[in-house]
C-alpha cells in the first residue's frame, strides 16, 4: 500500500493542485480537466500498442543489428536512419522515450538517438505541412534546416559529455532491467 | 487519426509475423510490454496532469497577451520560455504563431517560441528522466533551449 502511494506520489500531488485550482480558479480547472481527459483518451489508445511494439523489438531485433545500423560506428547512415524514423507520422514525443531506451539498450549511439528524438518532435512531416500553411515556406524551411544542424551538434556534444561523465545511476537501473528480462 | 491507424496497422503486421515465427517469443514480448507499461504509468499520468494544467492556465489569448506586439529581446526570451514549458499540439501552435506574426510579433520571437516548443519538453521531462536518465534529459533540454535561441537569432536576421 505504502509502496503504491510512493510510486504515485507525483500524480496524487497533481490531483491536489487540481482541487486547489477548482476552488480558486474554477474556469481554469474545468479547461484543464477537459484537456487532461482528451489527452488521456489519446494516450490510452496509443500507449498499449507502442509498448507491445517495444516488447516485440526487444525479443526479435538482435543487438548486433541495432549496433550496426544505429551504433557509434554507423556514421552518416545511422544518422540518416534515425532522422527518417523520427519524421514518420507516429504521434507525440512521450511515445518515443520508451522506444529510445530500448534502442540504447540494444546498442544505438547517443548521437543517433538525439537526432531520432529531435526529428520525432521537431521535424515531423505532417507537422511541417501545417507549419508551411500558417508560417510560410521560407520560415518552415529555415527552421527545418537549422534544427537538423543543431540536432547533429547537440548529439555529438552529448555523446562526448556522456562518455566522459556517464550517468551511473541510470546505467545501473538499465542493467537491472536487462537482467530482469533475460 | 492517421497516427492511430499507422500505429495499429504497423503493430498488426508485426504481431502476425511474430506469432507465425514463435508463439513463445510473442508471449514474452507481451510480458515485457506489460511490465514496462506499469512502470511508466505514474510518470505518464503526471505528464497528463501537468499538460492539462498548463493548457488550462496558459490559453492562446494569454500567450498572445504575453508575447504579442511588443517587440524586443525580452519578448523573445519570454516566448522561448513559454515554448519550453508548454506542450501545445502543432495544430493549435502554428495557427497561433501565424496570427501572432501578423499582429506584429517579430520573426525572432515566433521562431524562438516554435523551436523551443518542439525541441524542449519541460512537461515531458518526468517521463524522459524515467526512461533515459537525469543527465541525458537535462543535457538534451538545456542544449536544445540554447540552440533554439541561436536558431531564432539566425532566423530573425535571415527572414
Amino acid at each position: 500500500m505504502m509502496e503504491i502511494f510512493k510510486k504515485f506520489k507525483f500524480p496524487i500531488l497533481i490531483v491536489f493542485v487540481y482541487i486547489g485550482l477548482a476552488v480558486w480558479i474554477p474556469d481554469a480547472a474545468s479547461r484543464s480537466s477537459i484537456v487532461t481527459i482528451d489527452y488521456f483518451k489519446e494516450m490510452a489508445l496509443i500507449m498499449p500498442p507502442v509498448f507491445i511494439m517495444m516488447g516485440l523489438m526487444e525479443v526479435w531485433i538482435p543487438k548486433d543489428k541495432i549496433q550496426k545500423w544505429l551504433g557509434s560506428e554507423s556514421g552518416i547512415k545511422g544518422a540518416a536512419i534515425s532522422f527518417a524514423l523520427g519524421t514518420l507520422p507516429t504521434g507525440p514525443l512521450y511515445v518515443a522515450f520508451p522506444m529510445t531506451a530500448t534502442l540504447i539498450r540494444k546498442g544505438a549511439s547517443i548521437t543517433n538517438m538525439v537526432v531520432f528524438l529531435g526529428s520525432w518532435s521537431a521535424l515531423k512531416i505532417p507537422q511541417l505541412i501545417v507549419e508551411i500553411k500558417f508560417l510560410g515556406v521560407s520560415f518552415a524551411l529555415a527552421r527545418f534546416i537549422l534544427t537538423l544542424m543543431a540536432l547533429m551538434l547537440i548529439g555529438f556534444l552529448m555523446e562526448a559529455i556522456l562518455r566522459k561523465h556517464p550517468d551511473k545511476k541510470w546505467l545501473e537501473s538499465m542493467s537491472n532491467e536487462i537482467e530482469e528480462r533475460t | 487519426m492517421v497516427t492511430i491507424i499507422t500505429i495499429y496497422g504497423l503493430l498488426g503486421i508485426c504481431l502476425i509475423a511474430s506469432v507465425i515465427k514463435s508463439k513463445d517469443k510473442t508471449k514474452k514480448a507481451f510480458k515485457i510490454a506489460g511490465k514496462a507499461l506499469l512502470k511508466t504509468a505514474p510518470s505518464l499520468l503526471s505528464v497528463l496532469g501537468i499538460v492539462g494544467l498548463t493548457l488550462g492556465l496558459l490559453t492562446p489569448e494569454t500567450i498572445s497577451g504575453l508575447v504579442g506586439a511588443e517587440a524586443g529581446f525580452s519578448a523573445t526570451i519570454l516566448a522561448a520560455v513559454i515554448g519550453a514549458v508548454t506542450l501545445i499540439p502543432s495544430l493549435v501552435a502554428f495557427p497561433l504563431a501565424g496570427s501572432l506574426l501578423r499582429s506584429g510579433a517579430t520573426v525572432m520571437t515566433i521562431s524562438a517560441f516554435i523551436t523551443t516548443l518542439v525541441m524542449v519538453g519541460v512537461m515531458t521531462a518526468p517521463m524522459e528522466i524515467k526512461e533515459l536518465g537525469k543527465k541525458f534529459t537535462l543535457l538534451r533540454n538545456s542544449l536544445g533551449f540554447a540552440a533554439a535561441l541561436i536558431i531564432a537569432g539566425i532566423m530573425g536576421v535571415l527572414l
